[in-house]
Order: C-alpha cells, then sequence, then structure tokens
C-alpha cells in the first residue's frame, strides 16, 4: 500500500531558511543544506523549498541551494516561489529539482500550466493553491483561491480552480489553508477534503500544523494523499522520525 | 579497475539526480558520462537508461538521437538498468497517447491505472505518487541487501504488463499488484526511481554498478 508523505517545507530567503508566522514574524534557523541533510536522516519522504526572496537579482541563490542539497540527499525535491516562465522551471530542474510548484504565475495564466506539463511532464509539475474560506457563517462553506500572501482574492472558486488545473495536467497540488497557516491549530480540514474528492491526482495538506495530531487528521480526516509542515520540524518540537512513528501508531501508512 | 557508466540522455527528464545519485554510488575511479553517443554508450561498461514524460514523446526523442539501435543492442549485451519511462519503452506497446509503438524489447503492454479503484473507502490518486513496498520475485544480485518489502519512491500513471511472466522481478500493490520491476539476463529495470529512493535506492545503483554477470 501507498504510504502518506510527510513532507518538511523550508522557507527560504536570499539562501537562508527562514519560516513567517502569518509570513510576518520571521526567525532565522539555519542553513537550507544543513536542514535538508538533516530531515533526510529523519526519514523525510521528499523536502520542499519555498523560495521568499523578494528581490529578483538574488534568484540565483536558491538555483545553488537546490543544487548542493540535491548533490547529497536523494529523495525527491520540490521548488516553489517565483516561477514564472518554463525557461525558471527549466532551471529548477537543471538544478536538481524534482518537482517545481507553481503558484501566482498559474493564476494570471493558466496556460503556462498547461505549456509546463507538455514540456516537462505532469509529474514535475505541483501546482500550489492558497485558498481562504469566503462563506459568512451559517452558509455552506466556500473557498476562493487567494494571491499575494493572502491578501487579494483572485475571484476564483477553490474547488473549480483545482479540477481546472488537474484537467490542465498538474502532478498534483499543494493546498494552504490561508485561514491556517501560521497558526498552528491545525489544517483546514473540510478544506482539504473538500479538494481532496474533487481531483483525481494527489493533494498535499499545507497550513495551520502545530502538533503531530493535526497531521494523523490532515490524512485520516482530510483525505490528504501527503502532509507539509515548516515550523513543527523545523525549530525541533518533532523530529521527522517522531512524526512518523506517532502516525503509524495511530494507523496511517508511513514509511519507517 | 575503473569502468564508464553511461546515462543515456535523450532529453526526456531529469538526468542530473541519476546521474548523480550514480556517481555518489560509484567507485572514485569510475567515469560516469551522461551522453546521446551512441559510440559512447556502446563502449561503456555499463548503461543506465531513464527517462520521465509522455511514451510518445520519449520515443520521439529516442528516434531523433538515432539512439534506437544503440539501446536494443546495449540492453542485449552489457549490464543495463532502465528506470521508469526506461523501462516502459522496452515493452511493445503502450496504451499512452491513443496507442504508442515501443521499442519491443521485451514482449508485453503498457497499461494506464484503471480510474477510480477505491482501496479502504479512498479513491486511489492518479499517478501513482509516492513510496510503495517492492515485493521481491527473485534472488536477483540487485535485490542484495535491500529487505523485502522495502519502500521505493513512485511516480507514474502506466505500468508494464509483461507477456513472459518470468521477467517479472518485483511486484508491488496499487488497487492491483503490477509489474514493478523486470530482470532478463543482462538487464534489468524498474519502474520506480532508486535515485529518489533514500538508502534503498542507492544501495540498488550500488548494486547495479558492482553487478558482475
Amino acid at each position: 500500500m501507498l504510504a502518506k508523505r510527510i513532507i518538511p517545507c523550508l522557507d527560504v530567503d536570499n539562501g537562508r531558511v527562514v519560516k513567517g508566522v502569518k509570513f510576518v514574524d520571521i526567525r532565522d534557523a539555519g542553513d537550507p543544506v544543513e536542514v535538508a541533510r538533516r530531515y533526510d536522516r529523519e526519514g523525510a519522504d521528499e523536502i520542499t523549498f519555498l523560495d521568499i526572496t523578494a528581490s529578483s537579482d538574488n534568484r540565483e541563490t536558491i538555483v545553488h541551494v537546490v543544487e548542493q542539497v540535491a548533490s547529497e540527499v536523494f529523495i525527491p525535491l520540490t521548488v516553489g516561489g517565483g516561477i514564472r516562465t518554463v525557461d525558471d522551471v527549466r532551471r529548477m530542474l537543471n538544478a536538481g529539482a524534482d518537482k517545481v510548484g507553481i503558484n501566482t504565475a498559474a493564476v494570471f495564466n493558466p496556460e503556462f500550466v498547461k505549456e509546463a506539463t507538455d514540456r516537462f511532464g505532469s509529474q514535475c509539475i505541483v501546482v500550489a493553491i492558497d485558498a481562504k474560506c469566503v462563506s459568512a457563517d451559517g452558509e455552506p462553506l466556500r473557498w476562493e483561491v487567494f494571491t499575494h500572501g493572502g491578501r487579494k482574492s483572485a475571484g476564483l472558486d477553490a474547488i473549480e480552480w483545482a479540477k481546472k488545473m488537474a484537467d490542465y495536467g498538474a502532478g498534483e497540488i499543494l493546498l494552504t489553508s490561508m485561514d491556517r497557516d501560521g497558526t498552528k491549530i491545525g489544517f483546514d480540514l473540510e478544506l482539504t477534503r473538500a479538494i481532496s474528492r474533487a481531483v483525481s491526482i494527489p493533494v498535499i495538506a499545507s497550513g495551520g500544523v502545530g502538533n503531530l495530531d493535526h497531521l494523523v487528521a490532515g490524512v485520516k480526516e482530510g483525505e490528504a494523499d501527503a502532509v507539509l509542515a515548516a515550523s513543527i520540524f523545523h525549530f525541533a518540537e518533532y523530529s521527522v522520525g517522531e512524526a512518523k512513528q506517532y502516525m503509524a501508531e495511530r494507523g496511517v501508512e508511513v514509511r519507517l | 579497475m575503473s569502468q564508464t557508466i553511461a546515462v543515456i540522455d535523450y532529453g526526456m527528464g531529469n538526468l542530473r539526480s541519476v546521474a548523480k545519485a550514480v556517481e555518489h554510488v560509484a567507485d572514485a575511479a569510475d567515469k560516469v558520462l551522461v551522453t546521446d553517443n551512441p559510440d559512447q554508450i556502446l563502449s561503456a561498461d555499463r548503461v543506465v537508461f531513464p527517462g520521465q514524460g509522455a511514451a510518445r514523446d520519449c520515443m520521439a526523442a529516442i528516434s531523433n538521437h538515432h539512439l534506437n539501435q544503440a539501446i536494443l543492442d546495449a540492453a542485449k549485451s552489457k549490464p543495463f538498468l532502465g528506470i521508469c519511462m526506461g523501462l516502459q519503452v522496452l515493452m511493445d506497446f503502450s496504451e499512452e497517447n491513443g496507442g504508442t509503438e515501443l521499442l519491443k524489447l521485451l514482449p508485453g503492454q503498457v497499461r494506464h491505472f484503471e480510474r477510480d479503484t477505491e482501496e479502504n473507502g479512498q479513491r486511489l490518486k492518479i499517478p501513482h505518487m509516492g513510496w510503495n513496498k517492492v515485493r521481491h520475485i527473485d534472488n536477483h544480485p540487485l535485490w542484495k541487501d535491500i529487505p523485502q518489502d522495502s519502500r521505493f519512491y513512485f511516480v507514474h500513471s502506466y505500468y508494464v504488463e509483461p507477456q513472459n511472466r518470468e521477467i517479472i522481478a518485483a511486484t508491488t500493490d496499487y488497487g492491483i499488484d503490477f509489474t514493478s520491476a523486470v530482470a532478463r539476463d543482462n538487464l534489468f529495470a524498474v519502474q520506480f526511481h532508486p535515485e529518489k529512493s533514500a538508502r534503498d535506492g542507492l544501495i540498488l545503483l550500488r548494486n547495479f554498478v558492482q553487478w558482475d554477470l
């Protein structure tokens, strides 16, 4: 049986690992190559790098990070953040990334997803969706796609958008709840389940993990195929190994 | 004694990670050559044949690089490791892209996973992406030091169905028991990605670079 994947995420700014709580309060916690090595040793199933470097002048730093990590860490690596053109995708894949996450660029130009999957194959294109609940109290739940770190609605229904991206060839959806990101109160399980049921491709749940029960719930109740977390691993509150052991004890199929 | 290991480059997919992983397990004196040159492939001691993407694109790329004969010759004559599409294109025919003729080295078909298959109440996603168990059927030297049912990293929507079941070297369960590795004489080919399968993947690659026929 296929294992549920546990994916630590590293936010990288100018070549250094950081993690924003609600994208504001940023703490520095180390060298990405060191951190990736540690996650690999602990049994991470994949590693995701999110490049949050603001200046395009410094974009090359993430390429070097990926090159270094890919030379010594032999598990799948995903890179997201600032991927806007087919050349950006190619540069990351050539640096040693296995998958590339496309977020804002997909919203502004959905054809880019088609172009990228045609060129490089669905297996390496992850569409990242930042979703926020927009229904009022008492209304049926509804989520929209947001851009600009959760500040602007793109005016797209998140479920319809996920289906469209799957039709356009995306190999996987990385789904982040902007309501939960940085809160440590757990995934938005309704959102995760709704998207996971709507598409036939794998869905990675993200945003809100504060403890190991949240990871279990993401898989069991959210029906996610993989769970992504940053800060709980990052500040060594829990190791990836502990997380997997905990999940296995609660009946989740994981790679131990 | 140093040796040359050719990694066939026909423009399909990310060869850097395959080459890096092979370099990682090879002797320092060994030469890992990423190449689309038929002569270099034929003169190498061992050949790794990776691949990603759609069947029709892979076949077109092989043909555009004039590699059909070199791949077939290498696959019959020296330690040869096919990975992912490098396994699938060795078969006769794939259902992908409305039907694609393949290299026809191994009799059999390439099929798409059945859609909407359920397991424990949840629909199985396609592509089959992630870490799944590999059950060895035989005692092939490439399984040395790899425990039965170890997990390897997969990402694919199609699987091979060899006509001759004797070449099946491993199976994996994803709704059905599908063939996840084949072995015949000097040839070994896997559906999963050893270069992305952490320790066990590196052991398999090490076994390949040390494989004495």
